[in-house]
């Protein structure tokens, strides 16, 4: 489902940034200097942040002013995932139902999510007793579950060792496979980008720039970028 | 990890055995006194023990019904940005610092017989208000506790992260499942200790029960204290009835350490998290009907004080200037005592945490005792102490500034334990490394990290001190005059033109206090 981005300008009260950009089908990084305004992209797209001007479209329709709950999309957060006081079951079952009341056949969906996140059995333990891998799995799984044609990671696993967010990386690129959904994803390594995305967003300068080749952009870097990555 | 530990410095170590040894027998000797003085049981009369259950009946009540009224409160203000909400915030941490008899005259001008509400009960041919008794301690311990309240809940709701709300809107959680999942549980764990705080102010104010309970239908211990020695002259009864109050006070504090009461003084009451939630016109409504009734309520008795208090300033009583000089000399010397003991104690401990934690926990224990031993407490004590050696009448004030240094204590040594706590974790080992010693040390590294607490605890013990009204009544012969007693004195002699007057004097020296000491603290801070 593509993204559209029309002559959006967001102004928060300590920078600006300005967007003009189509997001195709498939898996889209979004790289560029802390501060630059990555994450309010998202947050726009998701619906939390209102943009002053311009439009936000997904899959043909104008969602400049749907509440988040209606938009066609899950956002992944850096930290707080989870809520503390809920079991990982819970956690993962709130995509089924907010208010947790949960068929049978739900459970066994739910079961089944947990399971493919590599996290069966560990339903009845609480977030404080997981690791930092393992709770951004719950989150994942839960995404599974809520099965939007949308799913947007901010920064998830910059706080992992390299093999685990490799891992984790690759886990994401499968559940966007098997769901065939859109993938935006934020980060601040290269290597991230170049490891699962076809394309490359540059937001430097209050600017989100058009999509580019992952290669091809990390290969000739505009000077924005080359500055970023201090080449 | 094992840190090899550094000796301590010795101006440290004595200087924080001398300040524990201080507050030790400024507290033990007192309660031993009343131990040895206390009559037998069956002195107490059946209406001695109204008090004990009226004591805790009305703090019961009190304390639920600020909790129950601060929850709404604390909902709208977290959740609507509006113009004036940061006024409406600070206007709730002003019945903290405000002189309990000043709020009392406020709270009469609109409640009582010839109040406002009673000018309109009549002259729609109603009856006037009577609040005084167990209606007017709710009313007065309403006022406040119920800002104080607010901001310990709306410092819970703060502390949920934005990706939580986030979260919530994106799964399409209605109000009430919001409620369930994030709201309730802050709740649950910030209302008890709320609720044992507010009970202990409750048990232990004394002013609004001297000013409007009495009677044998609401007296409570501390008011049954006064009258003990300030009418009967009753020791042995006195001393058995602050042993009780000990005791009451003692169960709470200890109660609700144990389940961490919250600090009502941090940061982060500003910022207002977006929420999608609450959109609908009802809940609006609802809000703003909420923070109208609450701005009202708070703001309409201070109004009035200065409304009646301005016109008659021109007519102050003549006592008027020895009594500033007084109230002053008690606040200034009552805050210097209780800062300077909580910084020695407060280093003291903190030295001690890394070489003997179990001591040094200890230590910290001794500095919050005086949580449990009331004002009230303290001063019956020193008094039976005093007696056979000396006039206490004469020492009226000396024994004021001594005891409201003692109760400043604790507020004083948790806002100057964590600050140094931290300097010592963040900056110990970088200062170690430099060989940064002694008097330089001090200066360099720990004083530009504690002067922020240091001037809000001295502010805030100077303004206590400077609205007390409770042990100076145990003590002041009618010819020592300090600002609220001179309140209380017209009052009771209902020249309330000139109360109002004194009121003025009285709010205006004890902010200037609060705000050139606090002030002072953050000039040319860097954090």
């Amino acid at each position: 489902m593509d993204i559209k981005l029309e002559k959006l300008l967001i102004k928060q009260t300590d920078f600006s940034l300005r967007a003009d950009l189509t997001i195709k089908d498939g898996t889209t990084a979004i790289i560029g200097p802390s501060g630059g305004g990555k994450s309010t992209l998202l947050l726009a797209i998701a619906g939390f942040v209102a943009p002053s001007k311009g439009s936000i479209s997904i899959g043909g329709d104008v969602v400049t002013d749907t509440p988040p709950a209606q938009r066609p999309v899950t956002l992944l957060f850096q930290e707080n995932n989870l809520f503390p006081h809920l079991t990982v079951f819970q956690n993962t079952g709130l995509g089924v139902r907010p208010d947790l009341k949960l068929s049978k056949t739900q459970i066994d969906q739910v079961e089944d999510a947990l399971n493919k996140v590599g996290l069966a059995d560990m339903g009845s333990r609480h977030p404080s007793e997981l690791s930092g891998g393992q709770r951004q799995r719950v989150a994942l799984a839960r995404a599974l579950l809520r099965d939007r044609p949308i799913l947007m990671l901010d920064e998830p696993f910059a706080a992992l060792g390299p093999a685990l967010r490799h891992e984790m990386l690759d886990l994401v690129a499968r559940i966007r496979q098997e769901q065939d959904s859109t993938l935006l994803l934020v980060t601040h390594n290269p290597e991230d980008a170049l490891r699962i995305a076809e394309n490359t967003i540059l937001v430097a300068d209050g600017t989100a720039m058009t999509p580019q080749p992952t290669a091809a952009l990390l290969n000739n870097p505009p000077p924005a970028l080359a500055a970023y990555l201090g080449k | 990890m094992v840190i090899r530990p550094q000796s301590m410095n010795p101006v440290a170590r004595w200087s924080g055995l001398a300040a524990l040894l201080f507050v030790v027998l400024l507290v033990a000797g007192p309660l031993v006194a009343l131990w040895l003085r206390a009559s037998t049981p069956s002195i107490l009369t059946s209406s001695d023990w109204a008090a004990v259950r009226f004591t805790l009946f009305q703090a019961t009540l009190s304390a639920s019904l600020s909790v129950v009224l601060a929850i709404p409160v604390a909902r709208a203000l977290a959740r609507r940005s509006f113009h004036g909400r940061s006024i409406l915030v600070t206007l709730l941490g002003a019945p903290f610092l405000l002189p309990v008899i000043v709020a009392i005259f406020g709270l009469l001008a609109i409640w009582g017989r010839s109040g406002f509400v009673s000018q309109i009960l009549l002259s729609i041919g109603a009856e006037r208000l009577n609040i005084y008794g167990l209606s007017g301690v709710l009313l007065a311990h309403v006022f406040f506790n119920l800002p104080l309240v607010t901001r310990l809940i709306l410092q819970g709701w703060t502390r949920i992260p934005v990706e939580h709300f986030r979260l919530s809107a994106q799964l399409g959680m209605s109000p009430k499942d919001l409620f369930l999942r994030l709201e309730l549980p802050m709740l649950r764990s910030i209302l008890p200790g709320a609720f044992l705080l507010v009970f202990l102010l409750c048990v232990t104010s004394f002013a609004v029960a001297l000013t409007l309970g009495g009677g044998p239908k609401a007296t409570t211990v501390e008011l049954a204290i006064y009258q003990a020695l300030r009418f009967e002259f009753d020791l042995g009864k006195a001393a058995y009835l602050a042993l009780i109050q000990f005791v009451i006070c003692t169960i709470i504090a200890v109660w609700s350490l144990r389940i961490a009461v919250p600090v009502a003084f941090g940061g982060g009451l500003s910022g207002v998290v977006q929420r999608w939630d609450v959109s609908s016109k009802l809940l609006l409504w609802q809000d703003s009907a909420v923070l109208l009734a609450v701005a009202g309520f708070l703001g309409a008795p201070l109004i009035a004080v200065l409304g009646r208090g301005l016109p008659a300033l021109s007519n102050l009583p003549a006592s008027i200037w020895t009594a500033i000089l007084n109230s002053l000399t008690v606040a200034l010397f009552s805050a210097a005592l209780s800062v300077l003991l909580a910084l020695a104690l407060a280093g003291f401990i903190d030295g001690l945490k890394s070489r003997r934690p179990k001591v040094s926990f200890v230590v910290e224990g001794v500095g919050l005792l005086t949580l449990a031993a009331s004002p009230f407490v303290l001063g019956t004590g020193l008094f039976i102490i005093i007696h056979p050696i000396a006039d206490p009448f004469a020492l009226a004030l000396p024994i004021t500034a001594l005891v409201n240094a003692a109760i400043s204590l604790p507020l004083a040594l948790r806002a100057l334990l964590p600050a140094l706590q931290h300097n010592r974790l963040a900056y110990g080992q970088l200062s170690d490394s430099l060989d940064m010693q002694g008097w330089s040390r001090f200066r360099l590294t720990t004083w530009p990290t504690i002067r922020k607490p240091l001037g809000f605890s001295t502010g805030l013990a100077a303004a206590l001190s400077m609205g007390d009204l409770g042990v100076i009544t145990l003590f002041a012969p009618p010819d020592v005059e300090t600002l609220p007693l001179i309140m209380y004195r017209l009052m009771g002699a209902y020249r309330m033109d000139e109360a109002a007057s004194v009121a003025l004097i009285l709010v205006a020296l004890t902010l200037t206090l609060f705000w050139l000491f606090d002030r002072g603290g953050r000039l040319g801070h860097q954090t």
